[in-house]
Parts: C-alpha cells; structure tokens; sequence
C-alpha cells in the first residue's frame, strides 16, 4: 500500500495512544490498589514494626524479588497463560495488562516500603505511647508523612511502566512503543520512530512533572 | 502513684547481651516531680521507657495507681498508655500534619469526638501559649515551640502521669528555662505527676522533688534533689553537682591566696546568719571570701563558700572546728 509515515500517524497513532493509556491506567490503578498495601504490609512486618512478623514478611519480599530479577520480556511470556485465564485474550492491551500489573504492583510495593522506612521512628513510637491504634498510626502519622515518597514512587512506576509496555508489543499488546518498534524500527519508517520516540518523551517528562509537582505540594519538611 | 519493683532490661544485640538496668526499684507519690540523671549510657532513657511498656523490662514489675500493667493485653495497655503522657528530646511530630492534628492525635486514640476536640485543642494551646499556632506546620515553628506541641499533645487526655526523656536537651539555654518552668507549672496547677530524665543537673535542681542518681544501670543514690545538693553521697553525685555549681578556683587566685583554703556549704537558715563574722571575731583569724554563691533548690538556699583563712596556726584549727560545728559540710581544699 505505500503507507508513508503521516498515513500511519493518522491510522494508527489515535489507537496506539488509547492502548498505552488503557494498559497504563489498569496497571497503575491496580499498583495503588494492591502495591500500597503490599508495601505497608512488608513495612509493619519488619522486625520491631507494628505488626512484626518474620514469616509473613519473608514470603513477602521474596514474592516481590521474584517478580523484579525477572526479565519483563519473559514475565510477559510467562504470564501468558494467567492472561487467557483471566481476560480470555492473549493478545491486545488488556491481556498485555497482567504482565505490566505484576511487575507494577511488585516494583511499586517496594517503593512504598523504601518510602515508609524513611519516616522518622520516633514519631511512630510517640503515636504508640500515646495510646493510638495500629490503624490510627498509620492514617495519622505513617500515610502522612510519607505521602511525598509514596508520590515519587508512584511517578517512577509509571515511568517504568511507560518502559515496559512498549515490549507489550511482543505479546500484540499494542501502544505507542508498539508503533515505534513495528514501524519504526521493522519497517525502516524513521519518520514514525522519530515522532513516537518524540511523543514518549514528552509523556514521560510529563509524568515526572506532575509526579514532582504533587509530591512538592504535599511536602511539609522543614516548611 | 508509679512503683517499679527489680525492674531488669537486657538487650541481646547480635553477639554480646547488654544489661540496660540492673534491679532498680522505684516509688514515685502523687504530685511529685521525680527526677531521673546520669551520664549517657546509664539506663535512664531505658528504664523511662518501661513505665509505659515501650521497651518491656526482662523482669519486673510496674504498678501504676495500683495496677500492675507487665501482664496487661495490648488493649488494657492502649489504655494505661491513654492516661500516660509522653515528651521526647527530639519532639517527634508529625510534621505532615499541623499543629491541631499533632495534638489532636491521641484525643482520636481516645475516640472523642471531633467538636470535643477542637475545643480541647483551644485549651492545650492556651495552656501552651500557642494560641496563634493552630494551623501551622511544625516545621514552621522553633525547637522550644515544638516542645510545646509536645507537651500539649501529652496532655491531651488529662493523663494524671507525664514521663518526659530529656525534654530540654536539644533546647538552648534560655528556651530550656521556659520549658521547664511550664512543666513545673503543669506539676502545680494540674497536679500531674512527673518523670524526667536528664543529664543536666541544672534540669534537676530547676524542678524536681526527688531524684534518683543512675550509673551503670543501677541507681546509686535517691534523695530528694535538696538533699542531694546539699550533702551528695556517690562519687557519681558529687561529680555531677560539682559540674554544675562549677566552683572551681581560677589557678591565679589558688596561686596567690595565702592560708588554709577550706570549701563550706551550710544550708537552709543558716546560709543566712553570719557564721564566718562571728569566727573571724570569735578566735581572731583573718577570713578572705575567694568564691561562692547561694543556690536554692525549691526555694531553700544551699550557700558554698571558698574561703583562705589567715593566723595563728592553733587558731586556725580552733576556728576550722567552731566552723564544722555550724555548717553542713567543711572541706579543707589546701593547709596553710
């Protein structure tokens, strides 16, 4: 057919958009969703924590260093299976999605520790002299504190996220790094590939943006 | 109103077992404000936190209104820790959340309700003198104004016990003067039984009732803090006080005085009679004042002098003891 570079912008870019942004919003929802409380579980689990509890927590960690020492490309093929169990695809955004949320929930899981690890001990343990419940301690004091962090980590797992499902396009998953890979690179369209790389740029300096902004707004240190 | 019984803490860390306190029973009444000092390392910051079972002791136990809390479930011990309050040196709080919040926490441990604690919030602030604070972050205000936040955060529940580890010490003079006197205030107008732990002397001598001397782990001497001023027994005691009061000669003056140098402390009424007028006349010795001052403890005087004595030397043996007859304590620094 002869498509030149501006045909298949107009064809398939509008589609290739809504497809990261379906896989994105899925896997980001259900990382908040499920990697938040992952994250405090693994956090109030540690020793000398709220809720320490040596075995929980070492199933934890290792359950999330599984995920993360595996290549996503072959987590992907891995997962396939699960995939056609659970959306009854193999192909398209919304199968490519049980990938992306494992390897989100257990990369943001982890951030969320890392951040909570980080606000100061001593205010916990005035929360707890003071007669505060487990759960008070964490709406009041843990959440709080540890917003900004819990912000940055969610900014960086989207930015990975934006990595990741570009290999998606293995799997037919779709999305803008589909389009610079199927086109631009197979295809030898350099005009493609230079705007989608373009395009991904700038999405991902968005996201960081945004991330930074919010995290800076709800950051009371030393303010 | 507190009683610890052979309270023991030791830590397992890694290799070596570290014993924090050793056996230290304690009674502190109603209204008192005790104090704990010693050198860091001593145990008293571990033995402070015992009291509401934030470090649980290895052997013990620990009535507090008659209750024995060791054996308590985590909800009874919620409870007990709900009428305990609790100021840090490091003032730990949430600085996410503004100053109405901090306070406001342990009134939602409690489940008050949020019009019951706005009001309450309103009187901590004045009891505080924050008023002006409410909806500040606590990284906008200054070190003494945390510790304000704290106390007022402490007091939330009208705990009829305050436990405080080193409130002033990462305080500045002047602002660690402030804070205690609104303890002491508190202890007063409140009647709220105090706990302080500090390694200042000063602290101790400003506010406290009684005091318990910790090395070691152990508690070396408890007296109350006139006593302790005037005649210290430890050597850990007398140190302390020693640093303190800081009655050290300068090396010029030693140099140059002549006679028996001798160090007198003499309390209560009769750091105001003229005791050394009455000697200098009585068995004619001339008597030079080097150094000294007044201290009061609660408002009881404990005055210490440095004096050189000058004379005969039957004369100065006579004055020395007409003068160990009058005072509290007679020390011969240096014989004529």
């Amino acid at each position: 057919m002869g498509d030149t570079p501006l045909d298949v912008l107009f064809s398939d870019l509008g589609k290739a958009l809504w497809e990261t942004a379906l896989m994105s919003g899925i896997s980001l929802g259900l990382s908040l969703v499920a990697g938040l409380p992952l994250g405090f579980l693994l956090f109030l689990t540690r020793r000398g924590m709220l809720l320490e509890n040596r075995a929980l927590n070492l199933l934890g960690g290792f359950a999330i260093n599984l995920v993360r020492s595996l290549p996503f490309v072959i987590l992907l093929i891995l997962v396939l299976p699960l995939a056609k169990l659970v959306t009854g695809h193999t192909t398209g955004p919304v199968a490519a999605s049980v990938p992306l949320v494992i390897a989100c929930i257990a990369f943001y899981a982890r951030l969320v520790e890392v951040s909570l690890s980080e606000v100061n001990t001593g205010v916990v343990e005035a929360a707890r002299a003071l007669g505060a419940t487990h759960w008070l301690i964490v709406r009041e004091v843990l959440f709080p504190e540890a917003l900004p962090g819990l912000i940055r980590g969610f900014t960086v797992t989207a930015i990975s996220l934006i990595g990741y499902s570009a290999m998606a396009g293995v799997v037919g998953g779709g999305g803008i790094g589909f389009l610079a890979i199927n086109y631009g690179y197979y295809r030898y369209e350099t005009g493609v590939l230079i705007v989608t790389v373009a395009l991904l740029i700038a999405l991902v300096q968005a996201v960081q943006m945004l991330g930074d902004r919010f995290a800076h707004r709800h950051d009371r240190r030393g303010r | 109103m507190l009683e610890l019984k052979n309270i023991q803490v030791r830590f397992a860390t890694g290799s070596h077992a570290v014993h924090a306190v050793r056996d230290v029973s304690l009674r502190v009444a109603k209204g008192e404000i005790f104090g704990i000092v010693g050198t860091s390392g001593a145990g008293k910051s571990t033995l402070l936190r015992t009291i509401n079972l934030l470090e649980r002791p290895s052997s013990g136990e620990i009535r507090i209104e008659g209750r024995e809390i060791t054996g308590l479930d985590a909800e009874a011990l919620r409870a007990v820790r709900l009428r305990t309050g609790m100021v840090f040196q490091h003032f730990n709080l949430a600085h996410s959340r503004t100053v109405e919040d901090n306070i406001a926490l342990p009134l939602r441990a409690a489940g008050v309700s949020e019009d019951r604690i706005r009001e309450r919030v309103t009187q901590l602030l004045e009891l505080v003198e924050l008023a002006d604070k409410r909806r500040v972050y606590p990284g906008q205000l200054s070190g003494g104004q945390k510790q304000r936040v704290g106390i007022a955060r402490a007091l939330a529940n009208e705990p009829p016990l305050l436990l405080c580890d080193e409130p002033t010490s990462a305080l500045d003079l002047e602002t660690t003067e402030s804070i205690l006197d609104l303890l002491a205030g508190i202890n007063a107008r409140l009647g709220v039984t105090i706990v302080i732990i500090s390694h200042e002397m000063a602290v101790i001598k400003r506010i406290c009732h009684r005091v318990a001397v910790m090395q070691d782990g152990e508690v070396v001497e408890e007296r109350t803090a006139y006593d302790l001023f005037a005649t210290p027994r430890h050597a850990l005691t007398r140190e302390l006080i020693e640093k303190s009061l800081n009655l050290t000669l300068p090396p010029r003056l030693l140099a140059q005085s002549k006679g028996t140098l001798i160090r007198l402390v003499y309390l209560g009424e009769t750091a105001e009679e003229p005791i050394l007028a009455s000697t200098a006349r009585l068995y004619s010795v001339h008597i030079n004042i080097l150094h000294g001052r007044i201290e009061y403890i609660g408002d009881r005087p404990i005055g210490i002098l440095i004096v050189a004595l000058e004379g005969e030397p039957e004369r100065i043996e006579d004055a020395l003891r007409h003068l160990e007859i009058q005072v509290a304590k007679l020390e011969v620094l240096r014989h004529g």
